[in-house]
């Protein structure tokens, strides 16, 4: 399926976001995540499904002002 | 002492995390400003990288509370969203928020502000709203629901220090009781000493610290001006005057001729 990962399209088989973070090769202690504008809390991965077009934003901390 | 949300600090001196030239010299600096707040963003993370979670240890090993930001959010949507993000990651309501509203002078848009602070609060974050001076945005912050206000002194990374210290100082005789922070605009330790002078509670630096030839030394310099204009405040300052009056006595003065 395409999916739109942090502004870039990108096609990948994932089921759910857990699933994508895994395929991605994302460590999952220090991420935050949103689909379509939504925030994903990290509890709530597994349970997220995802489908054709989806707009996923995969945050980690940064320096900052 | 100084309270923010329930929270007591010993310092007046939130300090971001931003443009130091090592992550070695960041923390020196963060250490020697005796800070107990710091700020730091969220970024996209690229797949397999991990760099954003090697950069939060390193916080998280300084022992002092975390300050997210929504830096570069352009409106209310982007602001919520970020600050959703953040209290997911960093397990804090605390929240500095930022809706930016003009590309040049990253002025706030204080009508976005209010409108994300409103839903903020609601949510139950404890929102640092970066605003302006201006009195009936701060009384609309106010009623959103924040408790503490964080008004610029001048544009981010400017260095120009306080450019309407009247206006701050209207702001501080306006809200006797809510804590005031001056985020943004500090260049110099003298500004942070002035903005403590005015009766502010706090200040918030980040390039004046950062983009120091010795960011460390000056994290020390900041934190003994703050020290300096606090204590300077409680201890009652002169008010100016036009003419000039003498300090030594004028009675029991010799006379010559």
């Amino acid at each position: 399926m395409k999916l739109i990962i942090n502004g870039e399209q990108q096609e990948i088989e994932a089921g759910t976001l857990s699933a994508l973070l895994t395929a991605l090769d994302y460590e999952g202690d220090w991420l935050a995540t949103a689909v379509n504008g939504d925030l994903v809390p990290r509890t709530e991965r597994e349970q997220v499904t995802l489908a054709d077009g989806d707009r996923i934003e995969i945050l980690a901390p940064k320096q900052g002002g | 002492m100084l309270t923010l949300y329930d929270t007591t600090l010993t310092s007046r001196l939130l300090l971001g995390t931003a443009r130091y030239p090592s992550p070695a010299i960041m923390e020196a600096a963060i250490r020697a400003s005796g800070t107990q707040i710091v700020t730091v963003s969220l970024r996209r993370e690229t797949a397999g990288g991990g760099r954003g979670g090697q950069f939060f240890e390193v916080i998280k090993g300084l022992g002092v509370h975390v300050l997210p930001n929504t830096a570069g959010c352009h409106t209310a949507k982007e602001a919520v969203l970020t600050a959703r993000m953040a209290r997911d990651l960093f397990a804090t309501d605390w929240v500095k928020l930022e809706v930016i509203g003009h590309h040049d002078t990253l002025q706030p848009d204080v009508f976005a502000l209010v409108e994300a602070a409103r839903e903020l609060c609601a949510d139950g974050f404890q929102v640092f709203p970066y605003t302006t001076a201006d009195l009936v945005v701060a009384e609309k912050l106010l009623e959103a629901g924040c408790r503490v206000l964080m008004p610029w002194a001048s544009p981010i990374g400017s260095a120009r220090g306080l450019v309407d210290p009247a206006a701050l100082v209207s702001m501080r005789a306006h809200f006797p009781d809510v804590p005031l922070i001056i985020d943004a605009g500090l260049g110099r330790p003298s500004h942070a000493a002035e903005a403590m002078e005015l009766g502010y509670d706090a200040v918030l630096l980040n390039t004046a610290v950062a983009g120091a030839a010795d960011p460390v030394a000056m994290a020390r310099a900041f934190a003994a001006a703050l020290e300096a204009g606090h204590a300077g405040y409680h201890a009652g300052l002169l008010e100016p005057r036009d003419m000039a009056v003498p300090s030594t006595p004028v009675i029991g003065k010799a006379v010559f001729a």
